[in-house]
């Protein structure tokens, strides 16, 4: 854990009175320059926005370069490290544990979309409240460069060769699971990454990101789907995205008469759209999916909000839970009386 | 050959052949419940295909005056009801025994030793009121009516079993029983009794109960405060996760809030079934799972790592016959080295293994129990005999102990550990001395609690370390603290006889064979010991076992001779005296059997 500085201290507190350096965590062992550190910044910065306390958030991953990165964020709280595509398992146990905690887990495009697509799809249907990012590179780096379900047809990679198959789309899959939450965002737009997170973190459900974050070791060619350079050249955002918190007052600049569009979340928060070029409803499921398929065919990398629905139960409002966590119950809550079992064994034959 | 034997009383076994998906199921409970409300000691195994409807099925109802629950291999009674099996049937039936068939039946000429009932099941039926679309169901209450008749059952205990069975509903209990009736009162007048079988009221079964394994496992766990449930249907272990459903809402809701202090979440698959319940056990629940063979070996690679990284959990393996598919509604044995040895690397795995319905219910409890107190994962290993075949067993007793929640520091107890020990606490750090670390969980609001929990190596910190030293230091901790915490096992229980030399070891639902097994030999003449393995890893008792006996026979319902390879793994140099008594073809072992085995493979020690 890194310890503020006097200075940090001194200065920039936020509302729970932590400073920034308190969001972070150990030294990344990622190579230099891997989009995956962009995430972890952005993870810090927007948990420290949000006033989020350490130990009320816990955070989760599989296997992969990016479920490594939560050591390299939020040093304070807990997290589990897990097994390959099977976070989403372990998440959803865990949080039943205490659900007043904000869930964040990382995954990568080989933990994900391989080995984990079957567990992914089945959190996403059940509306586990998480943070569901997915650090995508489109290449198995700590494996050394073997290509990954999200690679493009006819990517070469150097011992590889060609890519022969079809790529899989992530945003595309959690909005055919019915996601709630679903966003594409750049490793190199900390801006509008940021903001993302903000609102995936205040959204009550599950929040699924796609952040292409490109692999600087072993995929990151100029033309590639997963590369900084196309990135920046292609990433079409579909509008500036504000988020304003629910204690905050909405000042006019925030957004522009007839130009925005607001989503209003369920702790009271907003979600402030600001138009580009076309009039996006991300409430409207039918277009985001018209959006993803047309951006497909013109190979484009379309970033943003891509679909939200705040007003959707999420797994544990499925469930009769008490307010105190499930994990503080005492053992006179947890064993049944002594007099039950004379009634047990009377509904025994 | 003279059919009339001598008189036998309350020492038989009927077997029911009939189709499945007829409903045989509800006729048959009722007869055995009847008869265990008339104080009889009876057993019942269901032989039945992975099927739902069409393909044969038995089930065997044994009824011993001296309390054996095993299986036997041959049947007194039979009732015929599948016109494609009666050819098998009849020769399993001992002479001078019953054969209870429809009168519409060709009636076989081969036996002329055994006494033939014709039964007009289809008059009998046609003449109750029973709608067409019932007829079917209901056809099995004629020959429960002409049974009852013909070997003396109580019928008004048949009625109040059927009182039972459809919870009070009266049309259906009156459906069911007019026929019975009907078939009782027609074989009264038209049936000359001329076998020699009489079931007579005892008192042996007073302060009974009758259940099966997967319900006393459930309402165990639940005693013992079960608060997260993952589980994938898998014959023959869903009716475990189906009991918790049925008994955790009636059981575990807060009389205060009504809220349930438990979740129960169907998974899609094994794999992710045992990751929720590793992620709720790690995060503070007690938490578990049921499976069988093949979902367990899904499951594998997970439990190695909450086995490493210190995450205490409960899987019930309730076993069917193994590998691969193999026969999924058939008892055996058969999953006990995959258990012990299961994940790649190094490891123990603390396994349970109940060898009654008693203990069903009581390692339910005391699993979870273990589990926290030594922050591993915990197997219970039943078996499809136990788990879905209806048992007769004293009624379940109250944990003795209280709830043993482990090492778990919420914050109070972190701020005085940190005071105690110099403002440091380590996740994996063993400040004991017993191997044992202690744990912050989920929620825990001290800015110390937090910490990092993985499958990679790591320090006494959690950090990650490749540290050959770190390593082995952890590793071997972990080693200790399991071997240290066998003595929190359930001891492996002897019966010792006087002088005897020759020893049978066994566990689970074997037990109940080598039982009969041993009082057969008795009154050959052969006294034997008798030692029943309850957990794993094994204590000391069982090479105190091995050294006081010359010879000693391993028993178990496997091919192989799993428990004696691991027996022979844990004392080398005893393996000399130890015979593998291992078999396995999908039906519970039965004493004659064991018998043979011993008779026949003795080294002429008595």
């Amino acid at each position: 854990m890194n310890l503020p500085t006097l200075a940090e201290n001194l200065q920039n507190v936020n509302k729970v009175g932590l400073s920034k350096a308190e969001y972070r965590g150990a030294p990344s062992t990622l190579c230099q320059g891997c989009g995956h550190n962009g995430v972890a910044a952005q993870i810090v910065a927007a948990c420290y926005e949000m006033n989020l306390v350490p130990e009320k958030v816990v955070k989760f991953s599989g296997i992969g370069c990016s479920s490594k990165s939560p050591t390299y964020f939020l040093g304070r709280s807990f997290a589990f490290n897990g097994l390959h595509g099977r976070m989403p398992s372990l998440a959803l146990g865990a949080m039943f544990a205490d659900i007043t905690l904000k869930g964040i887990g990382v995954s990568g495009d080989g933990d994900t979309a391989s080995i984990g697509m079957g567990q992914f799809k089945h959190l996403v249907r059940r509306n586990l409240p998480l943070v569901y990012i997915v650090e995508n590179n489109g290449v198995y780096g700590l494996t050394k460069g073997q290509f990954s379900a999200t690679a493009e047809k006819g990517l070469e990679l150097k011992k590889q060769g060609t890519n022969l198959y079809l790529p899989v789309d992530i945003a595309m899959e959690a909005l055919v699971s019915n996601a709630t939450f679903v966003a594409r965002s750049f490793a190199g737009d900390p801006k509008q990454l940021k903001e993302l997170l903000k609102i995936a973190i205040a959204h009550k459900g599950i929040a699924v990101i796609d952040i292409i974050s490109p692999c600087v070791t072993f995929h990151n060619h100029e033309n590639s789907f997963h590369s900084y350079s196309f990135g920046k050249a292609k990433e079409e955002p579909l509008h500036e995205i504000s988020f304003v918190p629910a204690r905050d007052e909405i000042t006019v600049e925030d957004f522009e008469e007839g130009t925005s569009r607001e989503v209003t979340l369920h702790d009271g928060s907003t979600v402030v759209l600001k138009k580009l070029e076309s009039d996006y409803d991300p409430q409207d499921k039918i277009q985001a999916f018209k959006m993803l398929a047309e951006a497909q065919l013109k190979d484009e990398l379309v970033t943003g909000l891509i679909f939200i629905n705040p007003n959707v139960a999420n797994m544990f409002d499925l469930y009769n839970l008490p307010e105190e966590p499930l994990n503080r119950a005492r053992p006179d809550q947890l064993r049944p009386s002594v007099e039950s079992m004379e009634m047990v064994n009377n509904l025994m034959f | 050959m003279d059919k009339t034997n001598t008189k036998n009383v309350n020492d038989f076994c009927i077997t029911f052949s009939t189709i499945n998906g007829s409903g045989s199921a509800t006729a048959n409970t009722t007869l055995m419940r009847a008869l265990f409300r008339m104080g009889i000691p009876v057993s019942g195994k269901n032989i039945f295909p992975s099927n739902i409807q069409g393909l044969p099925t038995w089930f065997s109802l044994r009824v011993s005056k001296d309390g054996y629950l095993a299986r036997v291999e041959k049947d007194d009674i039979v009732v015929a009801m599948n016109p494609m099996t009666i050819e098998r049937e009849l020769e399993y039936i001992t002479p001078g025994g019953l054969l209870l068939i429809p009168d519409d039946f060709k009636i076989p000429e081969s036996r002329s030793d055994i006494h033939i009932y014709k039964m007009p099941v289809k008059k009998l039926v046609k003449d109750s009121d029973v709608s067409p679309a019932l007829r079917d169901y209901i056809a099995n209450m004629v020959y429960v009516g002409i049974l009852a008749q013909l070997i003396f059952i109580d019928i008004d205990l048949i009625y109040k079993a059927l009182d039972f069975h459809f919870k009070g509903k009266q049309k259906a209990i009156d459906s069911n029983f007019t026929v019975v009736k009907a078939a009782f009162e027609w074989a009264q007048q038209n049936l000359i009794k001329t076998d020699a079988y009489y079931a007579e009221k005892m008192s042996r079964t007073d302060g009974m109960i009758m259940t099966d394994g997967n319900t006393a496992g459930a309402l165990g766990a639940i005693y013992g405060g079960v608060q997260f449930v993952a589980w994938y249907p898998i014959t023959p272990a869903t009716s475990l996760a189906e009991s918790l459903t049925e008994y955790l809402p009636i059981l575990r809701k807060d009389a205060n809030t009504g809220k349930d202090t438990f979740a129960v979440v169907q998974s899609e698959d094994e794999l992710a079934a045992i990751g929720m319940t590793i992620g709720a056990g790690w995060g503070g629940l007690r938490a578990m799972t049921s499976t069988s063979g093949p979902g367990l070996s899904l499951m594998t690679e997970y439990i190695g790592l909450a086995y490493y990284a210190e995450v205490p959990v409960v899987i019930w393996d309730v076993q069917r016959v193994g590998p691969s598919t193999g026969m999924p509604t058939r008892t055996a044995q058969g999953d006990l080295t995959m258990v012990n040895f299961m994940s790649h690397g190094d490891k123990q795995i603390v396994i349970l293994i109940p060898g009654s319905i008693n203990e069903c219910f009581e390692f339910g409890w005391k699993a979870f129990d273990i589990a926290e107190q030594l922050q591993t994962p915990v197997v219970i290993l039943s078996d499809l005999d136990f788990g879905m075949n209806p048992w007769i067993t004293p009624k379940f007793e109250y944990p003795e102990s209280v709830m043993d929640r482990g090492k778990i520091l919420w914050e109070k107890d972190l701020e005085k550990f940190l005071e105690k020990h110099n403002n440091h606490w380590g996740r994996y750090e063993d400040v004991d001395g017993d191997g044992i670390p202690y744990r912050t969980v989920l929620g825990n609001q001290h800015p110390k609690s937090g910490h990092f929990t993985r499958g990679t190596s790591h320090t006494e910190d959690t950090g990650y370390s490749e540290d050959p030293e770190v390593w082995e230091r952890i590793f071997n901790r972990i080693k200790y603290k399991i071997e240290n915490g066998i003595k929190l096992l359930p001891k492996a229980i002897s019966k010792m006889d006087n002088d005897a030399k020759v020893g049978i070891i066994s566990s689970g639902s074997a037990h109940f064979a080598v039982e009969e097994a041993r009082e057969q030999l008795k009154n050959q003449g052969i006294k034997t010991n008798y030692l029943r393995v309850r957990s794993l890893p094994l204590g000391d008792e069982i090479r105190e076992f091995l050294e006081q006996n010359d010879q000693v026979f391993v028993v178990e319902l496997n091919r192989d001779g799993q428990l004696h390879q691991l027996i022979t793994l844990n004392s080398p140099d005893m393996a000399f005296k130890m015979i593998q008594s291992a078999h396995m073809d999908g039906l519970p072992l039965t004493a004659n059997w064991v018998k043979d085995q011993v008779l026949s493979n003795s080294r002429g020690v008595k």
